[in-house]
């Protein structure tokens, strides 16, 4: 397929899902220490009183997993396996599923651009080209050559009438313009 | 309220009346604002009257489908013995719609509310209000409200004294909007992957961990405390169109459009003044084109069957589409429809659980033909082939996600289809050169 003119939009997209699985010895995470001990552990007690099953506190054993780490590793995965009583496997095959579960370490901010049609159409391929140039990172899903950063398109993340809405980690961001892309980087670094 | 707008003078603001006042937040700014009365209220009342108040009002789900909530409430079998459960879905990424997240972000307290009375009504102890999660603000402001209902005693074990037990939980989803479809969500609760199941069971039979289940949208569930307060007359009075259709309605207005946001309106209101007197039409020195009223899963409509619309499930069926979630999404006349059908087509792709091979695969190839006319490489035939595949995905899958897909495709070549044969004649995108501009601008 020849790529016509218009950038993010003409070629395959990366997504979080898509990205070339990697393995050097940071990404196995050899030194993986125990997420589910004294405050970690407590909360997911807590956590287990909601539901009927030890297996539906799945979803939020590895929300605060991603939150302590940053991300979800196969050590982590065995330990969430461990103290559900579920399998690694098992574990895996959920965490495969959701889009918002990082299977590899991201830059330090984690840009997520909406572009689905109704953003589509008020501009959101400008503002995912201006994040690229402006982060350095090469590509959708690539991070920074320092790091930083690593971009990628999501779909509708329901604010559309806040067209494009970008979400930096855990921050929501409203009606963000390309030319408004500069500054929220530059506050960044 | 059409938040962030002001609001307009011929809104009627029921649920919207708070958006954008943070002070409602608060569990004291809310029972200023006549708060948890309804709670009180349904809980010296008989679960079965609860309901039939519901059905007499006329209420229909605003998730999507439409179907009478009261009904849906009937199915659930008091003293079977078993543990009844009640799920919110908050999991709101139709495209175009984003009415929940303002209702919880500014409203959360409502949203407790509404749980807690359709918990009693259907005979349920615990509710669960799943979250996606990409809303980080709503969930705090969920979290917090529930926070507040538990500590003064709203929530738990003794529910505002009532010896009876109520527990709302707030549960965050991980990105996957299949996993708003019912059956989906429960098994992600169950932590499970988001497919969804074959039904019968229906979840009244069967839901989540295997009990009867009852699951509402958000909106559908912020309504009933007016209800209980107001009765379902009032509730019923709201209505300029048919009898089948009844009170008020949240629109996310998106797109290309001079005022985008949350308006409410009653039912039956002309769809040709609210996006031209309410939204404030299109943006200067363009004009509608299409408008896709009910989220990207419903049919598109040309600008001249928009504006002969009236505003409620049976008008918009009459006018070739659907109410849907209220996703009004507006597209001008500088927008490429190729392309904008092309990125639904590939949201779709993107969000398909798989499990069902016509799914997996038409939403793919759909994505696939669609880019390539876009760019200019489409051939006489893959308007044809466009249609069959859509055909084989329709109404042949565990759930309608697949159907969704081929909605847009099939309306979109039946009402825009010289754009279609524009882009194979002349081997280009006849929009592009606008766009290619802009970009070096
Ligand atoms: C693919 C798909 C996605 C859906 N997404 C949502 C959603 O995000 N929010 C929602 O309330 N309903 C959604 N629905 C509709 C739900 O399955 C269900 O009908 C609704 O939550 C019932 O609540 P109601 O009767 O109050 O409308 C979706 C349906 C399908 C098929
Ligand atoms: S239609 Fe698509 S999304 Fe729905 S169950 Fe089948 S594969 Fe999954
Ligand atoms: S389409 Fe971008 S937030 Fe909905």
């Amino acid at each position: 397929m020849s790529a016509p003119a218009g950038g993010p939009s003409a070629g395959p997209r990366l997504t979080a899902l898509d990205r070339a699985p990697r393995a050097d010895a940071h990404e196995r995470d050899e030194n993986y220490q125990p997420v589910f001990v004294n405050a970690r552990r407590k909360e997911l007690d807590e956590l287990l009183t909601r539901y009927p099953t030890k297996m539906a506190a799945l979803l939020p054993a590895l929300w605060i997993v991603q939150e302590e780490r940053g991300w979800v590793s196969e050590p982590a995965m065995a330990e969430v396996a461990a103290v559900l009583g579920l399998t690694p496997a098992y574990v895996k095959g959920v965490v495969t599923f959701y889009t918002m579960y990082h299977q590899h370490p991201v830059g330090k901010y984690f840009v997520q651009v909406c572009t689905t049609s109704p953003c589509n159409v008020c501009g959101a391929e400008d503002v995912v080209r201006a994040f690229l140039k402006q982060t350095g990172a090469s590509d959708l899903g690539a991070t920074s050559p320092d790091g930083r950063f690593t971009v990628i398109e999501v779909e509708c993340l329901g604010a559309c009438g806040f067209a494009t809405p970008v979400m930096i980690n855990n921050e929501f961001l409203e009606s963000v313009s390309a030319d408004r892309v500069p500054s929220i980087v530059g506050a960044l670094k | 309220m059409g938040f962030p707008q002001k609001s307009h003078p011929r809104e009627t603001t029921v649920l919207s009346k708070h958006f954008g006042d943070p002070d409602a937040r608060t569990l004291a700014g809310w029972r200023n604002r006549g708060g948890y009365r309804a709670l009180e209220q349904t809980l010296a009342m008989e679960p079965a009257a609860i309901v039939q108040m519901v059905k007499e009002s006329g209420l229909r789900g605003r998730g999507g489908a439409g179907f009478p909530t009261g009904v849906k409430w009937s199915f659930m079998k008091p003293g079977d013995g078993k543990p009844h459960y009640l799920c919110c879905n908050a999991d709101e990424s139709e495209p175009g719609t984003f009415k929940d997240r303002e209702i919880m972000r500014w409203t959360p307290h409502a949203l407790v509310e509404g749980c807690a009375i359709g918990a009693y009504a259907i005979g349920a102890e615990t509710a669960y209000v799943y979250i996606r999660g990409e809303f980080t603000e709503p969930l705090e402001r969920m979290t917090e409200a529930v926070r507040e209902a538990y500590a003064e005693g709203i929530l738990g074990r003794n529910a505002l004294g009532s010896g009876k037990r109520i527990d709302v939980y707030v549960h965050k989803g991980a990105g996957a909007y299949i996993c708003g479809e019912e059956t989906a969500l429960m098994n992600s609760l169950e932590g499970r992957r988001g497919n969804p199941r074959i039904k019968p069971p229906f979840p009244a039979t069967a839901g989540v961990f295997g009990q009867p289940t009852t699951i509402n949208n958000v909106e559908t569930l912020v309504a009933v405390p007016h209800i209980i307060n107001n009765g379902a007359e009032w509730y019923k009075a709201m209505c300029l169109g048919n009898a089948k259709s009844t009170g008020t309605k949240l629109y996310s207005v998106c797109g290309n459009v001079r005022r985008p946001g949350n308006y409410e309106v009653v039912m039956g209101f002309p769809f040709k003044e609210f996006l031209y007197d309410l939204c404030g039409g299109p943006p200067a020195g363009r004009r509608f084109k299409a408008i896709i009223p009910g989220g990207s899963s419903v049919p598109i409509q040309t600008i001249a069957e928009a504006e002969a619309t009236v505003m409620d499930y049976e008008g918009f069926v009459a006018c070739g589409t659907m109410l849907g979630s209220g996703g009004v999404i507006c597209i001008d006349d500088a927008q490429c429809m190729v392309k904008q059908i092309a990125r639904l087509a590939r949201f779709y792709a993107h969000e398909s659980c798989a499990q069902c091979t016509q799914c997996r695969e038409g939403t793919a190839w759909t994505t696939k033909i669609m880019e390539r006319i876009e760019a200019g490489q489409g051939t006489a035939g893959d308007l044809d082939t466009l249609l069959d595949i859509a055909d084989n995905m329709t109404a042949k899958t565990i759930c309608v996600l697949s159907d969704s897909c081929a909605v847009p495709v099939v309306s979109g070549i039946q009402k825009f289809r010289d754009e279609f044969e524009a882009h194979i004649v002349q081997h280009r995108c006849p929009f592009r050169p606008a766009t290619a501009a802009a970009v070096a601008a």
